[in-house]
């Protein structure tokens, strides 16, 4: 060691002390969140708008979301082209004068898009509020689209595309989501290269006049505002961002049934991903506390039956996770692992043998105690930022909840009881549920996944 | 912001204790950091302080294996450990009734950790899967933090892997870890940090009665890393199997981040007028006008500023096409930075920057984990959590001439070129 004629005690030394073991100390008393102050309100143009009044920080984060989805085969490509270009100018400013201005306010404003949406997240020094909305509506009602910037962003989305295609996340997500969806729209999440090469400034400008609209979409925000005065404010800014047409939802995911896990080769991969998914239900439904506290014991938590089984038991894994994905009003359990070839076969096993562990051996009064929470105290935790905030009331605004459901969630948590934690691990984590992927060196895995069973492998 | 009330104290056993309390939210953040990283590992032992970290969380004399996992979650609350160059920090947000079990569960392993042969060989098998999932199955795993250290430094502190070799994890032993422990883990080696919704007087109450009684051992003396700074230009170069373009990372020196502070922040100054934003010098000339990067990014430490002593990492790195010759990338950098030497930025640039700044601190410390883990390293290696709070206006006030004088300083005789070759042939094997 660092100083190898340094006496130090042996392990066993240091873990004993004269006094022995002490105990756990109870918890105090818990205190509740503040109230919130807030505004959830409709603009004359459509636009939903939830403000609330988070005063930690002089800042002010705010999310829209725009639901943005097409069947047009080049709709995915076009789409992130004109997420990338959104913000490089307007009749009235250049790409360097927006980002000029944004950041003499300590402001970023940033664009994306998936197959369900288009979102644009910011923050901002909270005093420079009436800049960032002048920003935001400018670019919402005048973005141009110049051909040089459609052309240089193309170029470089294809060599971004390319990148991110290497990246074992991407290729295992691509390969669930064909799987288990087909060619339904929503798997077009990462677009073909080729496809991106051409796009044309015009489609992305006929894009923009046919998708980019408010009545049907979300604004939040959430700081150091007056949240009375958001909607005049906002009616001003974004007045003239205007349509009758509702922004383009998702056609509704098909439902999923269980079925054979499928092998999907990536040769000279050293480690593999296990990617499983099962239908449920979304948070408006009565069993979701219980099933989220299901969850939360399956794979839902660092403490849960699956990371301390092939994580800290076998180590197998550095994370196993599981958790909910909400589409438009649906919602899918997803579980994911990844491990190292040798243990990839076992690894998928404990995962599925603790799914029926999990209905015929119930989490225990301890387990739910433990699983609820951890429910709450993190909500809080997750809540008590500005961002946090933001971000969780912007997945709640989607399927119309708000800021009532944040707040009376807690509730519903700690009525949920033992028993109705029970059915929901029985009735959603039923092995025979789930369908999936395991993405890895096919040469290497397939006799042991053959020999598992439940899995298709393909020659 | 309001000036935060800070309270510092130190235990009689040498623990030094910062408490920044916040009454807006229910919630209370306890970190502990240990001076120690992954500079200070032993030669043969790559990758231990990490190793180690992951067996803090095994078991103590109090509490059975997985039951600090359960004991944080099961009160409501979340936690995690990281490792640093300089130091390791252990960390859990919880509902503010759970401060005192937070509290005894940081003193229980700081007093008697578990340290088990079972434990360590599991846990050998999740840092190697960790280092699987983040570096050796992914394209651009390591790039910069583990590839560029090695080219730019020479002495096994400042150039070995931090994640470390998976031989020398194997050959960790149960006494490598005892040593470790009694050298490095002694509350005079450590800072406890508490913020959000505490009341001082019972928080100092708690804290002496967890940590009062862990014995004092002495701090070990604090090893210099000093080494000189590269007299040429230094190049080196790695085959990345998963990479599809190649990339670039480029270091140099910076000032002593604890004796030059203002020399520092210039250069993170520096950083945000080059590649911070579209209008940003790099981003405007590589990435729009000519353009030969797909992204660039400049900064300071192999993770972020603040958490290592001197010496102290700059780096700019880029992913760039196959097309385009590295060489003009460095050219294109190398004028850019000669520019500012000769012409210093002018205000508004320098408000750009510092505003962006100031909310992007604002935001961090919204985060109560953050500005808790904040607060300790400060405390740890600037002897002063309060200058967290002051960083905002120190770097409103570097001056034009201060960022012309850190870009002349980044020398292309003095820096290090790690270039990353991408994979040739789809799907080669590696091992």
């Amino acid at each position: 060691m660092s100083s190898p004629t340094q006496a130090h005690r042996s392990a066993e030394e240091i873990g004993r002390t004269a006094t022995g073991p002490r105990p756990l100390p109870a918890l105090g008393a818990a205190r509740g969140a503040a109230e919130l102050s807030h505004v959830d309100t409709t603009l004359a143009n459509g636009l939903r708008v939830l403000a609330v009044r988070k005063a930690t920080v002089p800042l002010v984060e705010l999310r829209l979301w725009i639901p943005f989805a097409g069947e047009d085969r080049l709709h995915p490509a076009t789409a992130e082209v004109l997420a990338e270009t959104l913000l490089t100018g307007t009749a009235r400013r250049d790409r360097v004068e927006i980002d000029a201005e944004l950041a003499l306010i300590g402001g970023d404003l940033g664009a994306g898009v998936d197959p369900e949406r288009l979102y644009l997240n910011a923050s901002a020094l909270a005093d420079g509020l009436p800049t960032l909305l002048d920003v935001l509506g400018d670019v919402l009602t005048g973005a141009t689209y110049a051909d040089g910037e459609v052309e240089r962003e193309r170029d470089r989305l294809i060599e971004r595309i390319a990148v991110s295609r290497t990246q074992p996340r991407t290729i295992a997500r691509e390969a669930l989501q064909k799987h288990r969806y087909g060619d339904h729209p929503a798997t077009r999440e990462v677009p073909e290269a080729d496809d991106v090469a051409a796009v044309t400034p015009e489609q992305v400008r006929a894009l923009h006049a046919a998708s980019v609209l408010p009545r049907g979409s979300v604004l939040v925000l959430v700081g150091d505002i007056d949240p009375q005065a958001v909607p005049a404010e906002l009616e001003r800014a974004l007045g003239g961002w205007a349509s009758e047409r509702s922004a383009v939802q998702l056609p509704p995911l098909p439902e999923l049934a269980g079925g054979d896990v499928l092998l999907v080769p990536r040769a000279g991969a050293v480690q593999s991903q296990i990617r499983l998914s099962a239908q449920t239900v979304p948070r408006t439904d009565p069993r979701y506390p219980a099933l989220q506290l299901a969850n939360l014991a399956y794979g839902g938590y660092f403490s849960s039956r699956l990371v301390e089984n092939i994580r800290e038991d076998k180590g197998y894994t550095y994370g196993a996770h599981s958790g909910f994905e909400f589409t438009g009003d649906q919602a899918v359990v997803n579980v994911d692992a990844d491990t190292a070839n040798e243990v990839t076969a076992a690894a998928l096993l404990e995962t599925r043998y603790e799914l029926a562990r999990l209905g015929l051996v119930p989490p225990t009064d301890e387990e739910v105690e433990s699983v609820r929470q951890y429910a709450i105290g993190s909500l809080v935790t997750a809540t008590s930022s500005q961002a946090g905030l933001a971000a969780q009331l912007m997945a709640l605004a989607t399927t119309g909840l708000g800021v009532e459901w944040l707040q009376e969630h807690p509730k519903r948590v700690a009525a949920v009881t033992g028993a109705q934690v029970a059915e929901a691990a029985l009735e959603f984590f039923a092995p025979g549920r789930f369908t999936g992927v395991v993405v890895g060196d096919a040469d290497m895995l397939a006799p042991k996944l053959s020999a598992l069973g439940g899995v298709t492998v393909r020659d | 912001m309001a000036d935060p009330e800070l309270v510092r104290f130190t235990l009689d056993n040498g623990l030094r204790v910062v408490l920044a309390p916040d009454p807006t939210a229910p919630v209370v953040g306890v970190s502990v950091h240990y001076d120690v990283g992954f500079r200070s590992e032993p030669e043969g032992l790559t990758g231990f302080a990490h190793l180690f970290e992951h067996l803090m969380f095994q078991g103590s004399e109090s509490l059975e294996k997985l039951a600090h996992f359960r004991h944080v979650q099961s009160s409501g609350g979340t936690f995690n450990g990281s490792t640093h160059p300089d130091y390791t920090d252990y960390f859990e947000v919880l509902p503010s009734a759970a401060l005192e079990r937070a509290l005894f569960l940081e003193a229980d392993r700081m007093r008697a950790p578990k340290l088990t042969a079972e434990n360590l060989a599991n846990q050998i098998e999740v840092v190697k899967e960790e280092i699987r999932l983040n570096v050796r199955n992914r394209p651009y795993g390591g790039f910069p933090w583990i590839l560029l250290p090695p080219v730019l430094y020479s002495s096994f502190a400042n150039a070995h892997d931090g994640y470390g070799a998976f031989e020398d994890l194997e050959g960790a032993t149960l006494d490598d870890c005892a040593a470790f422990f009694d050298t490095f883990y002694s509350p005079a080696n450590a800072v406890l940090t508490v913020a959000g919704d505490l009341e001082v007087a019972g928080a100092k109450e708690l804290i002496q009665k967890h940590f009062g009684d862990v014995p004092h051992r002495p701090a070990p003396p604090r090893r210099s890393f000093a080494e000189p700074p590269p007299e040429r230009e230094l190049v080196g170069e790695h085959d990345d199997p998963h990479a599809p373009l190649p990339a670039l990372a480029v270091g140099y020196r910076m000032p002593d981040p604890i004796n030059d502070v203002d020399g520092y922040l210039a250069h993170l100054v520096l950083a945000g007028v080059l590649t911070d934003g579209d209008g940003s010098r790099l981003q405007q000339r590589l990435v729009h006008v000519e353009p030969l990067v797909v992204d660039i990014g400049a900064g300071a430490g192999l993770f972020g500023p603040f958490e290592a002593r001197d010496p102290d990492t700059f780096t700019i790195t880029a992913i760039h096409p196959p097309d385009v010759p590295r060489e003009r990338v460095l050219a294109a950098l190398d004028e850019e930075l000669e520019k500012l030497a000769a012409t210093p930025p002018d205000a508004q640039e320098l408000k750009k920057v510092t505003a962006r700044w100031a909310a992007g601190l604002h935001s961090e410390h919204d985060r109560l984990v953050s500005r808790t883990l904040a607060l300790g390293a400060f405390e740890l290696l600037y002897g002063d959590a309060s200058l967290v709070y002051q960083l905002a206006d120190r770097m409103a006030a570097v001056t034009g001439e201060a960022v012309s004088a850190a870009a002349k300083a980044l020398r292309p005789d003095a820096r290090a070129v790690l270039v990353v070759n991408p994979a040739t042939t789809e799907g080669t094997d590696e091992q």
